[in-house]
């Protein structure tokens, strides 16, 4: 048994390749075989860019009829939809794939996850990785720089770093959601549809100042699915700005502590639907 | 004991339809009260009609699904709680579930298997190179997994299942759908892979040539529950299972009634054709065919083996 406790701890055996060095090969594989197929790569990248141009002519058109959208000016709003969409973009690449979980059970690929000495999850997180996304990340970036030279931002050092963690921290949230969501499939053949309605949906409400929703909406998407952190909040730090709606101005610098916490429910979430499908069978 | 089975119960919930909002809830038992443990370096065959509990069982042995009630040990281990570690002991080949990348060449799919099983280099290298030349998979290494025939994907598996040396493989099914060639080069390698390196072997299979080739011993289930366990020689001897001698005549003949040791089963063409059953431990398929040719003039014959469903149906039957 003493080869069994070796074993056991074997992501921390130095005679072979760590854990760590498996994830890597598997994504590895997954980024030459999309390479290999290179026009198909160049069209999907171009789509990409595409969609993003679309979803900021809707925030353009808006514009043209008004001056202001819920007390907030076009170059502002465009900081925010370029804070959103980075970080949902980042997320998409790479976790996006996770709501194809029904599939995966369907097909039986699960299964053959979990004969393999790797969390199921860790597999199927690494089983794509879509850098067509990429386009998608690019063209938030380009509006996010554009914005951030139109908004007057009296600049000091907790700003540039909130700054620069704001896309981080708002990437591991949505990815938290996507992985929460997901989960649903375990118990919904249709769970595709569930987790879209949360992933997509609320990458569309954080693009946008939560002013102009109506308390509901607000309070869901600040506290249950908390996408007011990717974008809206941290914004109002980087303007000087206070919440119209009277949030307390720390909560525009807590996007880290809320992404921890989101991980720790969607694991939570996630091993719950794993121990339902192995206690159920599929 | 590698395999430690005991009192083991899956049920499943299956709901139907009973008019037009009515829905009925029913507990169907899969596995139902199975015990059996398995010694290391012994193969077992899991044989079973559709439906009978087969693949539950494995599923419940790798981790996959956790026991309704009764305990499993396999390697020492809780295949449940302890899913990882259990799995780089032991190699599955299962149904449907494959470990290869449809869109990798198959030497990358090893490539990737050895990652993820955190061997060395110096550890997979001469493993898969083994394998790759007992198993020929040299001219297909660099296709894609997509491109495979059904034989070359199998060898495929099978390698994925054994790269890592495991104390312990669980075949579902492996020559299903083969053809003979590769059936035999398969069971060919499994004999080797056991004499060698005192592999323990569980399989299921429709195929008694693989029972008999392979297994010393034998486990039907039933209805979920284990309805013999022992050798292939005292299960056909337990149901009786018939061969049967066909024989084709070079002129119509009288019908065999009076072979010894043989009971006539069915006159085709006017006794062209003719069909007797007998039981091995009764007479021998030469001693059949000398007492046939002293009778009649041979143009050809051949012997049928019973079938495996034919045998599990006997148990009941007995």
């Amino acid at each position: 048994m003493a080869d069994t406790a070796d074993r056991v701890v074997g992501g921390l055996r130095t005679d072979g390749p760590t854990v760590l060095a498996a994830y890597g090969a598997l994504v590895r594989s997954r980024v030459a075989a999309q390479a290999s197929y290179r026009t198909s790569f160049v069209v999907d990248i171009a789509a990409q860019v595409l969609i993003g141009l679309v979803e900021f002519a809707e925030v353009y058109v808006v514009f043209t009829q008004v001056s202001d959208l819920g007390g907030f000016s076009f170059a502002e709003v465009s900081l925010i939809f370029g804070l959103a969409t980075a970080a949902f973009g980042l997320a998409d690449l790479v976790v996006g794939h996770v709501d194809r979980l029904p599939f995966y059970v369907r097909t039986g690929q699960l299964d053959a996850f979990l004969l393999r000495p790797l969390s199921a999850l860790g597999q199927l997180v690494t089983s794509d990785f879509s850098l067509r996304r990429l386009g998608r990340v690019a063209f938030s970036l380009l509006v996010l720089v554009i914005a951030l030279a139109a908004v007057d931002i009296n600049w000091t050092p907790a700003r540039v770093a909130l700054l620069l963690s704001t896309p981080i921290a708002g990437a591991i949230i949505f990815s938290a959601v996507f992985v929460a969501t997901s989960a649903v499939g375990f118990w919904l053949v249709d769970g595709t549809e569930f987790a879209n309605a949360f992933t997509y949906g609320g990458n569309y409400l954080s693009s946008f100042p939560f002013t102009v929703f109506g308390s509901i909406v607000r309070r869901t998407f600040t506290f249950v699915i908390p996408v007011a952190f990717v974008a809206y909040l941290p914004a109002l730090a980087l303007l000087g700005r206070d919440d119209r709606m009277g949030m307390p101005a720390w909560l525009s610098w807590s996007a880290g502590p809320v992404a921890l916490v989101a991980w720790l429910v969607a694991l939570l979430v996630w091993r719950t639907g794993l121990r339902h499908y192995t206690g159920t069978g599929s | 004991m590698i395999v430690e089975v005991a009192d083991l119960r899956r049920e499943f919930v299956v709901r139907r339809r009973a008019g037009r909002l009515r829905r009925t809830r029913d507990v169907v038992a899969a596995v139902d009260g199975v015990t059996f443990s398995i010694s290391p370096g012994e193969c077992v065959g899991y044989i079973g009609a559709n439906g009978a509990g087969k693949s539950t069982t494995i599923k419940m042995l790798t981790g996959i699904l956790v026991p309704t009630s009764g305990t499993v040990r396999v390697c020492g281990l809780d295949p449940v709680l302890q899913r990882t570690a259990l799995a780089r002991q032991i190699g599955v080949v299962f149904g449907q579930r494959s470990q290869l990348w449809w869109d990798l060449p198959l030497r990358d799919s090893f490539r990737l298997l050895a990652a993820i099983h955190r061997l060395p280099a110096s550890a997979a290298q001469p493993r898969l190179d083994e394998c790759v030349a007992l198993l020929e998979m040299e001219p297909f290494l660099d296709v894609p997994v997509r491109q495979l025939s059904l034989g070359q994907r199998m060898r495929g598996e099978v390698t994925a299942a054994l790269l890592h040396s495991p104390e312990l493989l669980v075949l579902d099914e492996p020559t299903i759908g083969l053809d003979l060639l590769s059936k035999e080069r398969l069971r060919g390698f499994l004999v080797r892979e056991r004499r060698e390196r005192g592999t323990t072997v569980l399989l299921t299979t429709h195929d008694l040539p693989d029972i008999e080739r392979l297994c010393e011993r034998i486990l039907v289930v039933d209805h979920g529950r284990v309805a013999f366990d022992g050798t292939l020689p005292a299960l056909v001897a337990r149901v009786g299972a018939e061969r049967v001698l066909v024989v084709d005549l070079v002129e119509p003949g009288p019908a065999l009634t009076d072979v010894p040791g043989t009971t006539l089963r069915l006159v085709e063409a006017d006794g062209l054709r003719q069909h007797l059953a007998f039981r091995q431990e009764e007479t021998t398929a030469a001693a059949v065919v000398a007492a046939v040719s002293a009778r009649v003039e041979l143009r050809d014959l051949a012997v049928t083996e019973p079938d495996i469903e034919d045998v599990v149906r006997r148990i009941y039957e007995s």
